[in-house]
């Protein structure tokens, strides 16, 4: 298996190429906000269609434990909480999504999952706030007795 | 929305060497950095995903301690490998964050090693200056019943290992001859194990099932599972996830009673959002029964306030022919109901009983604190009690549930805490400790033989060309010794 760090060095170089055409369509990219834990705010541009998963991942962004699953809707890692006028502005959420959701800590009523949410032109400015992460997130409600969903 | 977009792995660059860990080695941690010899040293005991997210965090959060993750098999990963469905392998993708933390230059992997049996617990405590115990839950918890030591009984963790390559569940065969299959617990484990059961076989081809258990189920003649639990239908353990799966299996139909959802639809509205919604996906499955006795497809259903009395056995007293539940009533509501026997029972037939009622952690050594009522080691927040430099993480620390989400923050807070006592002094690292400099040779010379991360990668890459062979992403060894072979080749 290659060395993931040093396949991140080969797929830095492989992207050059594309740079061009990135700066030319930078003019169209759209600037989001993070606030993380800790109350950190993380500012930072995403082009259009790239997921807000891929924004953390592509912008290095220091956020604990963010898409363990790598955005397969199969944990709630990526769970980020929005302003009610954003959070309409989102898209619709799928059956899969919610089940998924309902497992995060700190559910709220504008809660998503950043890996389903992709950036348009509309959401530019928009800030996401990371939900506080807790010393035992384990499900008061639902006594899980799994670790294998 | 795409709801199943495969997200191409991009390394996270982010993970290991950190914002975070920059500016700790450019302000005062800087007095920290040291030569390999003279590092704060940590190991980690167990692979599995409680082990590599606290590695994770530790490595994240300090700039210069070593870390050592000791596992008893030759392979990593633990109940990513050994526990998680062949029919999710998008869970398993928290192997390549997992991947990541052992490659990491301040990261070494041993495998192939038994901490209590190999190498003692006080042993490491002489050889770092800290120790998290990291093992998770080896067995399944008993039902105590009779009739459970019958032919067709089966515990969820032997089932599970038998279709997930553990070693020593390789020769379980388990007899799929019988039409009914009882699985007592209702929390995931025994939902996967309902969908494997009743899953067609094209589903379970091209995943990483390993190929004798794949063939057995292809041959299964298991039509009717039912869950059962011991409380009702708003306790139910498992998550909406797979329940929803069950709902959406191709070829199967619910068979759940519309009698044991009287009056929960007059309080879905009180219950949290989660619940509500657990409760809901139940009530359709409840609608779409059809009505009659007739098997005419795989079917499915929960069962509950029911408790296993006796499995009982067939005629000539060699096998399993049915089980003998007890009726349950609820006493209080909510999370905290309890089941009370009401003195009724009811026979259900049956050829097999699976229990999946929980996983169940082990004493690893008479030097670590173990609490035998909880079976966990106690703690507080991952420090071991009244033993300084023993920490804890997963299931050993908390008990044996939620889901890898609850493992990963539950891991970060003990390396939190690890680090916090190393910075106020708790944790005495003025010491130069020798780490695995010292285990090692004592292992080599009791005759264990280590396998290193680049070691496994070996038997990875050839689990990787069998699985290419037969179509499917992996084809599992399930011995230690050809793991071993392959890993010394």
């Amino acid at each position: 298996m290659a060395t993931p760090r040093s396949a991140y060095v080969l797929q830095k170089v492989c992207t050059w190429p594309y740079c061009n055409a990135m700066t030319v369509r930078s003019e169209n990219k759209i600037t989001i906000n993070f606030i993380n834990r800790d109350g950190e705010k993380l500012t930072v541009k995403g082009s259009p269609g790239d997921s807000l998963l891929d924004v953390v991942i592509d912008q290095n962004l220091d956020i604990d434990g963010f898409g363990a699953c790598e955005g397969t809707l199969a944990c709630s890692t990526c769970h980020l909480i929005f302003d009610e006028d954003v959070y309409k502005q989102l898209g619709p959420v799928t059956d899969e999504e919610m089940d998924m959701l309902d497992l995060a800590y700190g559910l709220s009523d504008t809660s998503r999952l950043g890996c389903q949410i992709c950036l348009t032109k509309s959401l530019e400015g928009m800030t996401a706030r990371v939900p506080e992460g807790v010393s035992d997130m384990r499900q008061s409600d639902l006594g899980t007795t799994s670790s294998s969903s | 929305m795409n709801t199943s977009r495969v997200f191409a792995f991009k390394p996270m660059k982010s993970l290991l060497t950190t914002k975070c860990s920059r500016a700790a080695i450019t302000s005062g941690l800087r007095r920290l950095a040291c030569t390999p010899s003279s590092c704060p040293r940590v190991c980690i005991v167990g692979g599995g995903p409680a082990g590599f997210y606290t590695a994770q965090h530790i490595l994240k959060a300090h700039p210069a301690i070593q870390v050592d993750i000791y596992e008893r098999l030759p392979i990593p990963y633990g109940l990513v490998r050994f526990g998680v469905a062949p029919d999710h392998p998008e869970v398993k993708n928290v192997i390549n964050t997992f991947t990541q933390t052992a490659q990491h230059e301040r990261c070494s992997y041993h495998g192939n090693v038994s901490v209590g049996k190999d190498v003692s617990v006080e042993e490491l405590r002489q050889a770092y200056h800290a120790v998290v115990l990291s093992y998770g839950a080896e067995v399944n918890r008993t039902l105590g019943v009779p009739g459970e030591n019958l032919a067709g009984v089966y515990s969820a963790k032997d089932f599970v290992g038998w279709y997930n390559g553990v070693p020593c569940n390789k020769d379980l065969k388990p007899d799929l001859s019988g039409e009914t299959a009882v699985i007592l617990g209702q929390g995931n484990v025994a939902l996967d194990v309902a969908r494997i059961l009743l899953s067609p076989h094209d589903i379970l081809t091209n995943t990483d099932i390993t190929q004798p258990s794949l063939e057995a189920l292809a041959n299964s003649r298991v039509r009717r599972v039912l869950i059962v639990g011991r409380r009702g239908p708003l306790q139910v353990a498992c998550t909406i996830k797979e329940i929803r799966e069950m709902v959406n299996l191709t070829g199967t139909r619910p068979d759940m009673l519309s009698a044991d959802f009287k009056g929960i639809a007059e309080v879905l509205k009180d219950l949290p959002r989660p619940r509500k919604r657990l409760t809901e996906l139940m009530m359709k499955a409840v609608q779409a029964t059809p009505a009659g006795d007739g098997l005419t497809s795989r079917q499915w259903g929960f069962r509950f306030l029911r408790s296993p009395v006796e499995v009982l056995p067939s005629p000539d007293l060699t096998r399993t022919a049915g089980i003998r539940l007890g009726v349950n009533r609820l006493e209080g509501s909510g999370d905290g109901a309890r089941a009370v026997p009401t003195g009724e029972t009811e026979d259900i037939e049956c050829e097999m009983v699976i229990s999946s009622i929980g996983y169940q952690s082990l004493p690893i050594d008479p030097a670590v604190p173990f609490d035998p009522r909880k079976a966990i080691i106690p703690n507080a927040m991952g420090r071991v009690l009244q033993a300084t430099g023993l920490y804890c993480s997963g299931w050993i620390k908390r008990g044996p549930t939620g889901v890898i989400g609850t493992t990963m923050n539950d891991s970060f807070d003990t390396a939190r805490a690890l680090i916090q006592d190393i910075e106020t002094g708790v944790l005495d690292i003025s010491t130069v400790k020798p780490g695995s400099q010292t285990v090692t040779p004592l292992l080599q010379k009791r005759g264990v033989n280590p396998v290193s991360f680049s070691d496994w990668e070996k038997i990875d890459v050839e689990e990787m060309k069998r699985g290419t062979v037969v179509g499917k992403p992996r084809e599992k060894l399930l011995d230690v010794t050809e793991m071993l072979k392959t890993a010394h080749s």
